[in-house]
């Protein structure tokens, strides 16, 4: 039984069945691989040096989703994550804080703890991450479980077995009944998965439907999987939040996840921004890199502008 | 090979100079034989060389896998790239000639100058290779001019994993002419050096490994011709044979084993003297022919508008 | 343009960053934008000596009459060095020199003129940064189009044609095709070292040897290929290099010693050359302008067709025979389409050739720069509507901001001239027919695109233009494997691919 959008923007008719959305999506504009790869490549080449990389290296701090997702997470290990996330850098407190810490459900309320009275979020991946392989209802009592412990953030994965089976109001509904269980409090960042729905039509069509079912953020990947955020595939996201917000009024964040480990890749990621979206979705509310390592790189270059000396990994923590 | 038996018999050296360990080369590596095997090597008077691998079957197996995993980046890579690997090759090579100029000696018992035209020969053959990467698609392609609103395009593919049966006599130049065409065009090798001469051509693997050829895109093995050739005829995931260095028996043996999954068989060179194949004589495009497909795309062009007018 | 300039467009988000429920103001805000400090590339790798000499038999000498000319830095107006200036004497000496050498380069084994030729390719991989910026400060042009597109196509195009030295048989003109000899070839300011690849590769691969003018605005390029030559050990008089006018040009081209003639350059000149060779037995090839057609259909990929106007008319300063400077756009999408196209225009950066994150640089010479003002002019005067972002331009240099120009039919000057520059005149079309009319309506006919993503559209659409190279969902795009020139006015023969050697053969 279809779920209702609570959208109220120019485009609720397109939700209203099955196959007006089908017909929507597939009526968006394609997209040229080559075209678009090419075109995240160029941005790729521009220079970045001195204030200009030391601006970006603090933003890029500032916009990290600081993560772990591994089964043997302990309440140990979150504790020791948030702390980090609140200062990455305890030789500097110039050092901005992260944007959030991300965790299991069950870790929420240690993270929660861990970051108390700073500006640092806690996310929380929930819906039967990574796979999304559950009754809906399992999704769900997942998400309320990540809400009620103090969430600010819930990172969900969308069923992609129905995307690519082109259940999109499947799909659709379930982002939605995810949205609700978020409530007013907690952010929604949906997860499309980019590397399994393999082309960049696909992508155009998951960032659209999201954005329509109520999305907070677009999110590329879990890290999980083989593939996970590109520049080209980010690129093409941040497209469609600027297109999106044109025809609605409804401004959406993007989040790369997974792949990106170097200061000079996360520079990358904010050229596509600044230069596809521009200065409005330069802030951690509106862009995050979902990462782990990516961190620490970022401090290293960090103490090379500060210092004129290359850092090495002794000097920053491994948490 | 210069300062090994020879020098020892005639001058007090200065120092004793150290041999080399000849290795296989599969996958970008340089594996002993999986067998723990060696067999002796002599130059033609007999005097002893150096001790080759001798290659089971395992080896070959191993040979593919490597050869089938290289295939798609290699395959895939544009032509002008792998032009460019090619001309490294030859690049990597003038700058080991005395070496190959050496071993070529040794090998096919050739005087000096003798020795240094095979392997003069077969650096331009590299530089003659890779010239072809990026213009065999343009001789043997093009569009179709299909009777009907249809474009109609022909390009030549590459058809995979090649085993390579390295001419007998020519232990350089002529395993240069057999290699390089398989690899121009994309395909990946599984060579089987000389059997009697196998040291340069396992010392082109260390060239190979330089030059920025990337790992499994050629892999050499070396042993008994025979032996090594019957399982790669054999095998299910090789596409294509070049039986250069077989005799009529094996030959007919193999070209048998190979019509189990069809694969494409190339029959030795015909003789053009009484010395056998002229490896100088400057190359066609047959070598290279042999290992591709041909692929035909078809297109609906049909009129610009529902009205059909044209123009 | 510069991101301090950044023109914010005013476009149909309704209400931008304030509308939305959730926008409180975000947390860690900064206030600064991202702005991109500047990048320059250093200059210090090229040594520019204060003068040059002309390259005649393997050596540097001045020009018979004494005469020189400066040239100069588009960007700056700075003197990068003082060239000697080529006469019909020194034209008269090169033609003699080339032919001297032919006879030794022509009888060369295919596979040794292949190898000189693989030298040369090599050594302007190795030498391809220093390259690029010399180019860059004698032609104006960002260094991300000298380092990421010039140099890479010129080492490619001599590596692309050495490898058909030794086998110009398979190369279908018959068996053993022999050499034109001297080749006499005069090249143009916009892509200085492109087109002197383009012309000296086929040219020596197929055994001939070449006398060359480089354009007067870019001559130095060319004589540090002269230098190439020289470390690759190319035997003397095989490439003779003379800078200079149109008067030397002229004098090539009518040396009674040359046997072809290969030109690329504005259609006026050209017919001038073909006029002179006529009666003659020289082999004539020209490349000549153009005004491409770019035509976006309403099914395009919207995003890519974006990029590949930008590409198409801004590229180069729009300096470019084969721009895409007509823009045909279906109706029923020309104002979201040209919305997209102003808000991508805003952010092109302009500014010093030698930043790496320049996009715009100097338009080559104030005469080229005085026919693109007066012919903008022209568009306003006509009527036609004309649009630039914010753009602050250098006071030194010669310098013209991105323009595009809507409300344009075919009448106006504007799309019917070659501009030559960053101009781009937007018109609109209601179906393929009307497309393809429109497109084919002009003399010249050397380039054009096609955005859609059905492609037995771009396959019909293709088979109706009449212009000899066509993109479809990509614009500017070049590969010396691929034949290149032009149908009409544009010129006749092909450069690049197994085609481009043709020119340069007895076939």
């Amino acid at each position: 039984m279809p779920i209702h959008a609570p959208a109220s923007h120019a485009l609720t008719d397109v939700t209203a069945s099955d196959s007006t959305l089908r017909r929507f999506l597939h009526g968006l504009p394609g997209v040229d691989a080559v075209g678009l790869e090419a075109r995240a490549a160029s941005l790729g080449t521009r220079s970045i040096k001195t204030t200009a990389k030391a601006y970006a290296i603090d933003l890029a701090i500032s916009m990290v989703d600081l993560t772990t997702l591994e089964g043997a997470d302990t309440p140990g290990k979150v504790r020791a994550l948030g702390a980090k996330a609140v200062r990455p850098d305890p030789t500097d407190r110039t050092t901005p804080s992260t944007a959030a810490v991300c965790v299991y459900p069950d870790m929420v309320a240690v993270a929660k703890e861990a970051v108390a009275g700073s500006d640092v979020k806690v996310a929380s991946v929930a819906t039967a991450f990574p796979a999304g392989r559950a009754a809906l209802g399992v999704k769900l009592a997942d998400v309320r479980d990540a809400v009620a412990a103090g969430a600010d953030e819930v990172d969900m994965v969308i069923d992609r077995g129905a995307f690519l089976a082109g259940d999109y109001m499947k799909v659709y509904d379930e982002i939605v009944a995810v949205k609700e269980a978020c409530g007013t409090s907690s952010r929604l960042k949906v997860i499309f998965e980019t590397g399994e729905l393999s082309t960049y039509d696909n992508i155009r069509r998951a960032s659209w439907l999201g954005m329509l079912a109520g999305a907070d953020f677009i999110k590329t990947s879990t890290g999980k999987v083989a593939v996970n955020a590109t520049p080209a595939n980010t690129l093409l996201m941040l497209e469609a939040v600027r297109d999106f917000r044109a025809q609605t009024g409804v401004q959406v964040g993007v989040k790369p996840a997974g792949g990106i480990r170097t200061s000079k890749d996360a520079v990358k990621f904010l050229v596509l921004v600044n230069e596809t979206v521009g200065e409005d979705w330069l802030d951690n509310h509106w862009f995050r890199f979902g990462a782990s390592s990516l961190l620490n790189d970022l401090l290293m270059q960090r103490q090379k502008l500060a210092t004129g000396r290359y850092s090495g990994p002794d000097y920053v923590t491994v948490d | 090979m210069s300062d090994k038996p020879k020098n020892t018999e005639k001058a007090e050296p200065r120092r004793l100079s150290v041999f080399k360990t000849y290795k296989l080369y599969v996958g970008g590596k340089f594996p002993r034989s999986e067998s723990g095997r060696v067999y002796e090597v002599t130059d033609p008077k007999g005097n002893w060389l150096a001790n080759a691998p001798l290659s089971s079957r395992k080896d070959a197996r191993d040979a593919v896998v490597a050869a089938r995993k290289a295939f798609g980046a290699w395959s895939g890579a544009t032509a002008y790239n792998r032009g460019q690997v090619l001309y490294r090759v030859a690049e990597m090579l003038e700058g080991r000639k005395e070496q190959f100029v050496h071993e070529v000696a040794d090998a096919e018992g050739l005087s000096k100058p003798k020795a240094t035209a095979q392997v003069d020969a077969a650096i331009d053959r590299w530089v003659w290779y890779a010239g072809w990467t990026d213009k065999i698609a343009q001789v043997v392609g093009g569009g179709n001019p299909v009777a009907g609103p249809f474009f109609n395009l022909s390009s030549p593919e590459p058809t995979g994993v090649v085993a390579v049966l390295a001419p007998q006599e020519s232990s350089f130049l002529g395993l240069v002419s057999v290699i390089a065409p398989v690899i121009a065009t994309g395909n990946t090798a599984v060579v089987i050096a000389s059997e009697r001469s196998p040291l340069p051509a396992l010392s082109l693997g260390e060239v190979l490994a330089t030059s920025d050829v990337p790992g499994g895109v050629v892999n050499v093995l070396s042993g008994r011709t025979a032996e090594i050739a019957a399982p790669l005829a054999a095998h299910q995931d090789v596409n294509a044979i070049d039986l250069a260095g077989a005799d009529d028996v094996l030959a007919k043996e193999l070209e048998i084993a190979a019509a189990d999954n069809l694969k494409r068989v190339l029959r030795p060179q015909p003789v053009d003297n009484a010395d056998g194949v002229d490896w100088f004589a400057t190359p066609g495009i047959e070598r290279m022919t042999a290992f591709l497909e041909t692929k035909t795309v078809w297109h609906p062009t049909g009129s610009l508008g529902a009205s059909g007018s044209s123009y | 343009m510069t991101t301090e300039n950044m023109d914010k467009q005013p476009s149909n988000t309704n209400n931008p960053s304030s509308s939305t429920d959730k926008q409180s103001s975000g947390m860690n805000k900064r206030s600064s934008a991202f702005e991109y400090a500047p990048a320059p590339e250093s200059r210090a790798i090229v040594d520019i000596a204060p003068s040059y000499g002309l390259f005649v038999d393997g050596e540097f000498t001045e020009a018979a009459d004494g005469k020189v000319f400066k040239t100069v830095s588009p960007s700056t107006e700075e003197v990068l060095s003082e060239v000697a200036q080529a006469g019909s004497e020194d034209v008269d000496r090169a033609v003699g020199a080339a032919r001297k050498a032919f006879d030794k380069w022509s009888a060369l084994p295919g596979s040794e003129r292949a190898k000189y030729l693989f030298r040369i390719a090599r050594i302007i991989q190795e030498r391809s940064r220093e390259l690029a910026v010399l180019e860059t400060l004698d032609n104006g042009k960002p260094i991300r189009e000298t380092r990421d597109a010039d140099l890479p196509l010129v080492a490619a195009h001599f590596f692309y044609y050495a490898g058909w030295a030794d086998k110009l048989d398979h190369a279908g003109f018959g068996a053993h095709p022999r050499p034109l000899g001297v080749a006499g070839q005069v090249i143009p300011w916009n892509f200085p070292l492109l087109m002197l690849a383009w012309k000296i590769a086929p040219a020596l691969a197929a055994g001939n040897t070449v006398v060359l003018k480089p354009a007067e605005t870019t001559p130095l390029s060319a004589l540090f290929f002269a230098d190439i030559c020289r470390q690759a050990g190319l035997p003397r008089g095989v490439v003779n290099i003379l800078p200079g006018y149109g008067d030397a040009g002229a004098a090539i081209v009518a040396h009674p010693d040359v046997d072809k003639v290969a030109f690329t350059g504005s259609t006026a000149v050209g017919k001038e050359i073909a006029r002179t060779v006529a009666g003659t037995r020289k082999k004539l090839t020209l490349e000549l302008g153009g005004k491409g057609a770019n035509i976006v259909f309403d099914d395009a990929p919207i995003d890519q067709a974006v990029e590949g106007i930008v590409t198409g008319i801004f590229f180069n300063q729009g300096q470019v025979c084969c721009a895409g400077s007509r823009l045909l756009v279906q109706e029923s999408i020309h104002d979201e389409l040209l919305e997209s196209l102003k808000r991508r225009l805003s952010t092109l950066r302009l500014g010093d050739p030698l930043d790496k994150n320049t996009d715009i640089g100097a338009i080559n010479s104030p005469e080229q720069l005085a026919r693109i003002t007066a012919l903008a002019e022209r568009g306003e005067a006509e009527g036609a509507e004309r649009w630039s972002p914010a753009c602050e331009l250098p006071s030194a240099g010669y310098w013209f901001a991105p323009t595009l120009f809507t409300n344009v039919t075919q009448a106006h000057t504007i799309a019917r001239d070659e501009i030559f520059g960053p101009v781009l005149s937007v018109l609109t079309f209601r179906t393929p027919e009307e497309a393809v009319a429109k497109a084919n309506n002009t003399p010249y006919g050397l380039s054009a695109g096609i955005w859609t993503e059905k492609g037995s559209r771009i396959l019909a659409v293709a088979g109706k233009l009449r212009a000899g190279v066509i993109w479809s969902n990509t614009f500017n795009k070049f590969d010396p494997t691929s034949p290149f020139g032009g149908y009409k006015e544009s010129g006749f023969g092909r450069e690049g691919g197994r085609h481009g050697l043709e020119a340069y053969l007895d076939v």
